[in-house]
């Protein structure tokens, strides 16, 4: 049949992000802020995704550089608009 | 998008089992030859936090579309509701105006469409945009 193999659920990595010096507890509230800008670079990320034809991966926003990317958020499969 | 050059990749907070079924149930009986490009999970709403576009309340990523150049920098964004559809026509326009603009440095007026005028940026221009551009050339 098809060779979409998928291991049991490895966590993509969710937003990638550099590492800040430690300064204290506050730091890990900050990785949590919105990043993302126009004008700026996109903020890089590894998400699970599906792919039609080739089944399960993991991507990575960097990736795709070098290229045009149109990222596309939205509310969810199954709704109506 | 394609033609264009251009890579889709589409979200929401769904697990990519769910879009599978999603793309297996409907979107490959909407769409001709299916979706040709990878629909990316963002359980938990990271992604679409660190975005501006996760929806803590709802637990969704609300309707947000993001132009990145092949730099990695964000060019253009449009975020929506959810009740509200995108105009695919206008991101398809916006592409084309930054493709142009990269390869000739041409800035595309409001309404632009290709084939209309565009403005090459510089001292001479200053105050001379009248001449060269007219506010009824955007419709």
């Amino acid at each position: 049949m098809s060779k979409e193999m998928d291991s049991c659920v490895k966590p993509a990595a969710g937003p990638l992000v550099k590492e800040v010096p430690q300064e204290g507890p506050q730091v890990q509230k900050e990785v949590k802020m919105v990043t993302a800008r126009v004008g700026k670079p996109a903020p890089d990320f590894e998400a699970s995704a599906h792919i039609a034809g080739e089944g399960f991966k993991n991507v990575r926003l960097s990736d795709y550089r070098g290229k045009w990317v149109v990222l596309c958020f939205y509310p969810g499969d199954f709704t109506f608009v | 998008m394609k033609e264009l050059g251009v890579e889709v990749l589409s979200v929401s907070t769904d697990s990519r089992f769910t879009h599978k079924i999603w793309h297996e149930e409907e979107l490959s009986k909407m769409v001709e030859g299916g979706i040709p490009f990878p629909m990316l999970s963002d359980q938990g709403g990271r992604i679409g936090t660190v975005y501006g576009v996760y929806e803590e309340a709802a637990g969704v990523d609300i309707r947000g579309r993001f132009i990145i150049d092949p730099d990695g920098v964000i060019m253009a964004m449009e975020v929506l509701t959810p009740e509200v559809g995108r105009n695919v026509a206008e991101l398809i326009r916006q592409v084309k105006a930054y493709q142009h603009f990269k390869a000739t440095g041409e800035v595309t007026p409001s309404g632009w469409q290709p084939g209309k005028p565009t403005l090459k940026p510089g001292p001479a221009l200053v105050g001379k945009v009248w001449k060269e551009w007219k506010p009824e050339m955007a419709f």
